[in-house]
């Protein structure tokens, strides 16, 4: 048994995001009008062996606040899905 | 005085820390590599410039991890002077050392000029020296200076006197935020409550000496000089 942790790390919502703000340009000179904003973040796949799911919760969650995501100015979430033994 | 310079994996103004120390100001300097887990017995650490772990993840966070950082943070517990130059900075943030955090330039690119630098007061180590010296000019070389830190953040770094260096605009003013690369409140340098803990995202170190310094002020530049100096009489003082 193991897990995939799927987090997403997102720039705080009072952090200035230029990277998101000249996509949203970009998209806009495309005409994807109805864009109101972009935020660019960092996506990570991280696998963890294990068997219970509350632990990887909480490991996933402390993996996060310590090292992944800079709780200072990102916010992070992530999905945790169980892996079956073929992969 | 005695100080340590320390070298992690792809730090690159480490050469001219020491030489800075050793050769300009006399200091007794010495390196010390990232998996050393004791530091000699200096009073002072610089963490220098560079790309520590290629910036993997972000700038400085997997250096804050490297096996010497236990010894520096235990060196600033115990009232010792820290100071972290560029990607010094950096890790000093991401290791909680001081307050806020480096983003990415608001233009996204890498930026190497010099840039002139607001003293903001003459009330600590670094700045001591810099007396009747409003503006310094030395050289920044960063992709990731843009300051960052939270409201009540800012009020308290400003409210102890902690912001030590702003950015200087083309007409003299101070931004909201940094013409150069979006920093809060221009901000390019701070230090700690405790006053041993500072960083700053310019180059003091490229600054030191005539030959290296570029002209400034009607002369050769020599401003960033007056900072290690500065740490060096407070060593010296608390001797």
């Amino acid at each position: 048994m193991a897990f995939l942790a799927r987090i997403y790390v997102t720039p705080r919502a009072d952090v200035l995001d230029p990277q998101g703000g000249a996509v949203t340009h970009g998209l806009h000179s495309l005409g994807f009008e109805e864009v109101t904003d972009v935020r660019i973040g960092r996506y990570l796949e991280v696998r963890l062996a294990g068997d219970d799911r509350a632990a990887a919760q909480t490991r996933v969650t402390a993996m996060c606040e310590r090292l992944l995501a800079n709780t200072v100015v990102e916010d992070f979430r992530f999905e945790l899905d169980a892996l079956g033994d073929d992969r | 005085m005695k100080a340590a310079v320390v070298v992690l994996p792809g730090s690159n103004c480490d050469h001219d820390c020491l030489h800075v120390l050793r050769d300009v100001l006399g200091v007794d300097a010495r390196f010390v590599w990232h998996k050393e887990r004791e530091l000699p017995p200096v009073d002072l650490v610089v963490l220098p410039g560079g790309f520590s772990y290629g910036d993997a993840l972000r700038a400085g966070a997997i250096a804050r991890f490297a096996p010497i950082m236990e010894a520096v943070a235990a060196h600033a517990e115990r009232g010792k002077l820290v100071f972290g130059i560029c990607n010094g900075f950096q890790i000093l943030t991401e290791a909680g050392l001081l307050p806020g955090a480096l983003l990415r330039n608001r233009d996204q690119h890498f930026i190497c000029q010099d840039v002139r630098l607001k003293v903001e007061h003459t009330r600590s180590a670094l700045t001591r020296t810099t007396g009747g010296r409003h503006v310094l000019t030395m050289p920044v070389a960063h992709g990731e200076g843009r300051y960052h830190i939270d409201k009540d953040g800012l009020s308290r770094l400003e409210g102890e006197g902690q912001v030590l260096f702003r950015y200087l605009e083309d007409d003299d003013s101070v931004g909201q935020t940094a013409g150069i690369n979006g920093s809060l409140a221009a901000i390019a340098g701070i230090m700690n409550a405790r006053g041993n803990v500072f960083g700053m995202m310019p180059h003091p170190e490229r600054a030191a000496e005539p030959l290296v310094g570029g002209p400034a002020h009607g002369g050769a530049n020599t401003d960033g000089r007056l900072l290690f100096e500065g740490l060096l009489h407070q060593a010296e003082g608390a001797r």
